[in-house]
């Protein structure tokens, strides 16, 4: 079976080792994850994480079940690219004199879509958000002037179909 | 009049009352109905033993003398009785030994509590003595887990606990309590947990799945059942039972669903997996429907999966959904738990009779017992065999003793020959294979089910890794029987090398000391066994016995298990020799 990138999104209780609980899945399967993501969710107290990873449909169904079964997680569900809406954001910080001496930095940043978040006498700080290819290929244009840092984030998705987990958890407690 | 109602309402509600954590952990044992532990104290615990000290009327504490020992002593009390087995141990080696009973607990779904101390919270993350962090090493062998930190988390953790322990598929919880949590003051009040909102134990059965089922099963023409544990964890031997004598279904067990039909039932098959009975392995490949009750299709069980069943639609009845599809691919799953599934599906049921299929088995069975079960057990060769031992207990114990056995040839042997009448009767490490498993574990088991008979089998390698549990039994006077099948070799390792490593016996000759001098000195009445015309004296003087008692038997040294599928091969391709 082919491997696809799929979206892994997971609403759990806040808790301490549930993220050790989960990795923990991926890691006994030789799986790689590409990406992670936690942050607060739509629903008081629920907790949302974000996992992308390579593996096949079979083997995503397995994890999902896997991780359904943890004590704490209250819903997971795995989505392909097509099937949701994701992005992910890059800062880049680069050398202030090439803002001035270079002049085709000012048109690469306005072509891409990307930011000015700070400049300072030493550097300038740019943030991009969008696919991971419009981030690499920003940064295959900004290489050769130099960049001092990169970092780039996990993917944050939201998915097209409705997740009603609110509903979900009314159901669970009666 | 205010304050008149305040009380009323307090009485009413039952009120908290303050103590501190360690007094709070005992209390909540006693309201989960806990009166029998297992543990070994240690300085991170030390407060709570001394509420132990005060509460000893109430909870009785077994010193096991290892933390595993203690462990699998509550997995075996578990096993046989339903309820939960606690273990408990200081922080640091003594929760780091309780690591492979978890392991083992976790694979064969018991539902054990363990309890373990920890150091201050305010010396966690500094590396301070007897420091380990008990919470990320049981991590994948732990149902759940939680480290206690404030005294005033106790009883609600706690009762998350048992609940997360029992409920639904069960398995190991480990709590982890700081010491100075165990200091701390807090109103206690217990209130049992009965819902986790992220947590769904049984799923919902759907009733659409259950006729789905049984069409497959009215129209089949070879239906055959392999059941498994969960009809133990269920309690729907019944149910089982019903279902086979209704449909006409010949049915075969796996390792852990031992005694959940008696042996004697006439459409029981045996055991399935790598050295199980013939039939039912060589028929798996020829049914139409194979139904899968309770089980989880280890590779032990299926050998290789690109050739296990093709032939047949699978009907599968578990309660964990994540068990559908995971090794082997089913038409039909029906979730719930196996009681209740089981009871819907015997009322859309037909009668059917399938008398050339059972044929079929007994056919094949006919060549096993030819070749492999009677020479076993009325062997020509001088020296004992392990089956004839087993038969011989079966004799004496009229099948209605608790066998726990250890790992190896004499797990096989045992679970192949030893007669079972009622349900919980086996005691095994099935999915982990932990040798040293089954003397601490007869223990608990005992303790469990005081009224039944509970002999311990044992290889002379297993004995070894627990031999330490004899001083518990000699303090606590659980009158366990134990039988050592000593082959002076590590059996089925060896017989693996003489089958597929050419006769290089690495490291599995095993030099033994005198084993009944070293069960006198712990003062259990012990006795030893070589010659066959000996045999069924020694065994009957054990059973007799009101006290535990040891008996090794000297059986042949290079003894096989047959039949046998081999690691990765079909199961209709079991060997016979
Ligand atoms: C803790 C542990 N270590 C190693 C093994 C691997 N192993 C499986 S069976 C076996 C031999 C057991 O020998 P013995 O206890 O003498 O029993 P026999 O097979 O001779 O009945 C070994 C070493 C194991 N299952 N568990």
């Amino acid at each position: 079976m082919k491997k696809e990138i799929y979206t892994i999104s997971i609403y759990t209780e806040n808790n301490l080792g549930l993220l050790n609980r989960i990795s923990s899945i991926f890691l006994k399967r030789h799986i790689n994850i590409e990406s992670l993501t936690a942050s607060s969710s739509e629903i008081e107290n629920v907790t949302r994480l974000i996992i992308v990873a390579s593996l096949t449909e079979e083997s995503v169904k397995k994890v999902i079940g896997q991780i359904e079964k943890q004590i704490e997680v209250i819903k997971a569900y795995y989505h392909t690219n097509e099937e949701s809406i994701y992005i992910q954001s890059a800062l880049f910080k680069i050398k202030s004199n090439l803002l001035f001496d270079e002049r085709q930095i000012q048109n690469i940043i306005k072509n891409s879509n990307a930011q000015i978040v700070t400049v300072s006498p030493e550097f300038f700080v740019i943030e991009k958000s969008g696919r991971k290819e419009e981030i690499e290929a920003l940064y295959d244009e900004l290489l050769p002037f130099g960049i001092m840092q990169f970092v780039r984030s996990g993917r944050i998705s939201v998915t097209k179909e409705e997740m009603k987990i609110s509903e979900l958890l009314k159901k669970q407690l009666n | 009049m205010e304050t008149l109602t305040k009380a009323k309402k307090k009485t009413k509600k039952e009120k908290a009352i303050k103590i501190n954590g360690a007094e709070a952990v005992v209390k909540s044992l006693l309201a989960e109905g806990i009166d029998l532990i297992y543990g070994y104290p240690g300085g991170a615990i030390m407060p709570v033993y001394d509420e132990f000290y005060k509460y000893q009327d109430k909870l009785h504490h077994v010193l096991t003398r290892h933390e595993q020992g203690a462990i699998h002593a509550a997995q075996g009390y578990a096993r046989v009785s339903g309820k939960v087995g606690v273990a408990i141990a200081t922080s640091g080696p003594g929760a780091t030994n309780l690591i492979t009973g978890m392991a083992d607990a976790q694979i064969d779904s018991t539902p054990v509590v363990c309890i373990t101390g920890q150091v201050g919270s305010n010396l966690l993350g500094t590396d301070a003595f007897q420091e380990t962090d008990i919470v990320s090493i049981s991590t994948p062998v732990t149902k759940w887990n939680y480290q206690i930190t404030k005294a005033s988390e106790i009883p609600e953790i706690l009762a998350k606990a048992f609940y997360i322990a029992k409920s639904g598929r069960p398995g190991p919880v480990l709590i982890d309590i700081t010491k100075d949590a165990q200091f701390g003051e807090l109103d206690f009040e217990y209130k049992k947990c009965e819902k986790i909102r992220s947590y769904n134990p049984v799923p919902k059965m759907d009733k659409a799945q259950v006729k789905a089922a049984a069409e497959l099963i009215n129209k089949a023409k070879k239906p055959f059942i392999i059941f498994g544990q969960g009809v133990i964890l269920a309690n729907a031997e019944e149910e089982l039972r019903e279902l086979i004598e209704k449909a006409d279904i010949p049915a075969a067990s796996t390792l852990l669903g031992l005694s959940a039909l008696p042996t004697e039932h006439e459409f029981n098959m045996g055991m399935v997996g790598m050295h199980g009975h013939y039939a039912p392995n060589v028929l798996t490949n020829e049914c139409d429907v194979l139904i899968a009750i309770g089980m989880r299709f280890d590779d032990r069980v299926t050998g290789n999966l690109e050739t296990y069943a093709k032939q047949a639609k699978v009907v599968h009845f578990d309660i964990d959904p994540s068990e559908i599809d995971k090794n082997v691919k089913t038409d039909v799953a029906v979730l719930g738990t196996v009681k209740e599934t089981l009871v819907a599906l015997n009322t859309i049921i037909n009668q059917n009779i399938n008398q050339k299929w059972h044929q079929e088995f007994k056919d094949l069975h006919q060549i096993e017992y030819k070749e492999i079960i009677h020479p076993e057990i009325n062997p020509t060769k001088e020296k004992l065999t392990m089956g004839e031992v087993i038969n011989a207990i079966n004799n004496e114990t009229n099948g209605e003793a608790i066998i726990v056995s250890d790992v190896g040839q004499n797990q096989m042997f045992a679970s192949r020959y030893a007669n079972f009448k009622q349900s919980k009767s086996v005691v095994t490490s099935g999915g982990l294979g932990t040798m040293g498993f089954s003397l601490p574990a007869s223990i608990g088991a005992k303790l469990g089910a005081p009224s039944r008979e509970v002999v311990a089998i044992i290889g002379d390698g297993g004995f070894q890794m627990t031999i330490q549990e004899l001083g518990t039994i000699m303090q606590t006077k659980v009158p366990v029987k134990i039988v050592v099948l000593n082959n002076e070799f590590l059996g089925m390792v060896r017989q693996w090398q003489e089958m597929f490593f050419d006769r290089r016996y690495a490291s599995t000759v095993m030099t033994n000391p005198e084993f009944t001098a070293i069960v006198e000195g712990y003062g259990i009445k012990a006795k030893k066994v070589s010659k066959r015309e000996n045999l069924s004296a020694a065994v009957s003087e054990m059973i007799a016995s009101k006290d535990s008692f040891f008996l090794e038997v000297i059986v042949e040294k290079e003894g096989n298990v047959f039949p046998m599928i081999p690691t990765g091969a079909t199961v209709s391709d079991i060997r016979l020799k």
